[in-house]
């Protein structure tokens, strides 16, 4: 009678949200380096050449910043689908739109009279009707045309390249042949201003953390909020309690389509300053992996984000530094999400078998 | 003229084999509950998996076999994390899928552009020489017929055999099956690795064929796997249809090529990826029929013409209906 509650503590101490990350944490690196191992190369230096890639000097640092904002704007937007129990796969699409929308506005505007600043916050603006415009889709697709989301939102992303593609090579081409490279730059004085010397904006930064706190009270803090978690929760009992499940579910799809959209549009107007065919970078996939693995927590997707901007920049010299190719960045961000997902499994498994067996006696 | 018309359908039937295969596996898959989203990144993975072994022994065989007990390994490891870790399968089908896409990037990166066996076609003697059906269906790789030959001992498998009898009962009502004796996880866990096996084949027909050798991410097979999931989806579940899916989604594909040279307005790069978007929005249509608002509409229209589209007492598009739903045994 006196070890039990003891044996207990035990349990519930070690599967505690710290330890289960650090153990994933370690899972994942020693797979990876297994991955690597049979790749030839040292998991040592590998790793330490990563870390350098990432912090090596202060441009660096920053380049990490560069991918640390919109990623964690595309988690925070698609944290919004995933607790209305919504797989929104249309999400790298509703970046792409965003994007796509935000150039066109800048061409129309580009010659106007219009002050820049005005110019970038109104094409921003389009930005995130675009994306909205495309999570719409997918958001009647599913609700009215009985088309799942993870379906309807792939499908719509091969839609999105088909129209980048076109206009890049089309009637949005350069003097000229149209490329690869994208569209003709936007005019300097379009662009997001930088911090001198580097890519970074500081007015991307702000926005995250702005959109952050407008996210933790629309979803912590409201009646939207509540609803649509009771909706992911359990669709049915949702509809029976009389919450209008169609519109809560099409307006989560809305808010996250005009988010992913101004995450498109801050690569537009802060990074690339023109449409290229890959403008989303795989960044809403990769959003998607960082809010599972954050598990729709606000602050850990912010630190998770964080990690995953880190490994991507970090990655990205591997192969003139060890030719090793960088999709080495992705491996290790799934993995670490899949051992995530293992160990949770065998807490839930451990625990469940514990509460079995004292159920039993 | 007749004769390019009839060798371009023949490519167009070789290279719609991978699809049929993996899509044919998948539905094997589903029909057992199970959804299995890494198709994506297990074509890429067996197809880097099977360039190697067989760069490496110079055996075909050896290549095909590697793609497919890599494909299993993956099914293998959904299936633990989804039944015996009870995990969502949409998480962990997504998180497998992005996985396999970029370690087969990355462990093919030092084997880009080096040349393994390649399939050649062996015409079947007597039926290669029928007039058309014979240079369509019969003087193709081993692996189209291969792939011709799954359509029917699928169907046959599925429909007629007490196997695919405890496969759909345990796709549709796996309280019931269970209450009979059969053991529903053990079966799901069959299924998942048998059909990712199978879609684990269609990475070396790649690889080993159809786009020969390893070029990374310029290998062009990203995305396939989407279109194979979509077609098993939007086909019902039925074996036959699933294949015509996938024969359309090739011909689009064809047409594309035939009209890039001459269409000059439509850029190249567009016209190369239009087959996606194409087949997804003509399978998102043909669906349509599913939705409620499709059969209350349709029920306005005259008798003949409503008869002709209800699904009303027809079940050929229904889901197995525990698809993607957990089966706990207490």
């Amino acid at each position: 009678m006196v070890a039990k509650p003891k044996k207990n503590n035990m349990l519930k101490r070690l599967s505690s949200p710290a330890i289960l990350s650090i153990a994933s944490t370690a899972g994942a690196l020693i797979f990876t380096s297994l991955i690597l191992w049979m790749a030839g190369a040292q998991p040592g230096l590998t790793f330490q050449k990563i870390l350098i890639g990432a912090f090596g000097d202060s441009v660096k640092i920053a380049n990490g910043l560069v991918v640390w904002a919109p990623l964690s704007l595309i988690a925070g937007a698609l944290i919004i689908t995933f607790i209305a129990g919504l797989w929104n796969l249309g999400i790298e699409g509703q970046i792409m739109l965003g994007a796509i929308f935000t150039t066109g506005a800048m061409r129309l505007f580009e010659n106007s009279s219009i002050s820049p600043t005005l110019i970038i916050i109104l094409s921003c603006l389009v930005g995130m009707v675009g994306g909205a415009f495309w999570a719409a889709l997918t958001g009647i697709l599913r609700l009215y045309g009985g088309v799942n989301e993870i379906f309807a939102g792939v499908g719509l992303n091969f839609v999105a390249t088909a129209l980048s593609l076109w206009l890049i090579f089309g009637p949005w081409k350069r003097p000229g042949v149209g490329s690869m490279s994208g569209t003709e730059p936007f005019n300097e004085r379009l662009w997001l201003v930088q911090i001198p010397g580097y890519r970074l904006s500081i007015w991307s930064l702000i926005l995250v953390v702005v959109v952050y706190i407008g996210l933790f009270i629309l979803l912590k803090k409201t009646r939207f909020g509540i609803q649509i978690k009771a909706i992911g929760k359990n669709l049915e009992a949702a509809r029976l309690m009389g919450i209008q499940t169609r519109k809560l579910m099409m307006l989560a799809m809305l808010l996250c389509g005009a988010l992913a959209g101004l995450a498109g549009a801050l690569q537009v107007v802060g990074v690339y300053h023109r449409l290229i065919p890959s403008i989303s970078s795989g960044y809403g996939f990769l959003a998607m992996l960082v809010a599972m693995l954050a598990n729709n927590d606000f602050f850990l997707t912010l630190v998770v984000a964080y990690l995953f901007s880190i490994l991507n920049i970090g990655g990205i010299q591997l192969p003139i530094n060890l030719h090793l190719d960088s999709t080495l960045s992705g491996v290790l961000q799934a993995v670490l999400v899949l051992f995530f997902l293992v160990m949770n499994g065998l807490k839930q498994r451990l625990m469940g078998r514990k509460e079995r067996s004292r159920d039993a006696e | 003229m007749q004769s390019e018309l009839l060798i371009g359908l023949a490519g167009v039937i070789a290279s719609a084999s991978p699809i049929v295969i993996a899509a044919i596996g998948e539905t094997l898959t589903e029909k057992s509950g199970m959804l299995n989203l890494s198709v994506n990144g297990i074509i890429l993975l067996s197809a880097m998996s099977g360039f190697i072994a067989a760069y490496d022994t110079g055996n075909l065989i050896a290549g095909y076999l590697a793609g497919m007990l890599t494909g299993a390994l993956i099914g293998w490891v959904l299936a633990f994390c989804t039944i015996t870790l009870n995990q969502s399968q949409v998480a962990v089908g997504l998180v497998l899928a992005f996985l396999c896409r970029d370690l087969s990037y990355f462990l093919g990166n030092d084997f880009m552009g080096f040349n393994a066996p390649v399939l050649h076609s062996t015409p079947l003697p007597f039926l290669s020489e029928i007039p058309i059906l014979g240079s369509l269906f019969f003087d193709q790789t081993p692996m189209v017929y291969l792939s011709l030959l799954s359509i029917p001992v699928s169907l046959v498998w599925i429909n007629r055999t007490k196997f695919g009898l405890i496969l759909r009962s345990v796709g549709e009502r796996p309280e019931a099956a269970f209450a009979r004796g059969i053991n529903v996880n053990k079966v799901r866990y069959l299924y998942t690795i048998l059909g990712s096996a199978l879609v684990g084949l269609a990475g070396p027909i790649y690889s080993l064929g159809l786009k020969p050798g390893w070029k990374g991410s310029m290998t062009g097979l990203d995305g396939i796997g989407w279109i194979v999931l979509a077609i098993t989806i939007f086909g019902g579940w039925n074996p036959f249809r699933v294949a015509l899916g996938a024969y359309l989604f090739e011909l689009l594909r064809w047409l594309g090529l035939v009209y890039q040279i001459k269409l000059t307005g439509v850029p190249s790069q567009v016209l190369q990826v239009a087959p996606f978007p194409l087949m997804i929005l003509t399978l998102m249509f043909v669906n349509m029929k599913n939705a409620e608002w499709f059969e209350s509409f349709i029920s306005l229209l005259p008798p003949p013409i409503y008869r002709f589209f209800s699904l009303k007492g027809k079940r050929r598009k229904a889901a197995p209906s525990s698809l993607g739903i957990p089966f706990r045994n207490v």
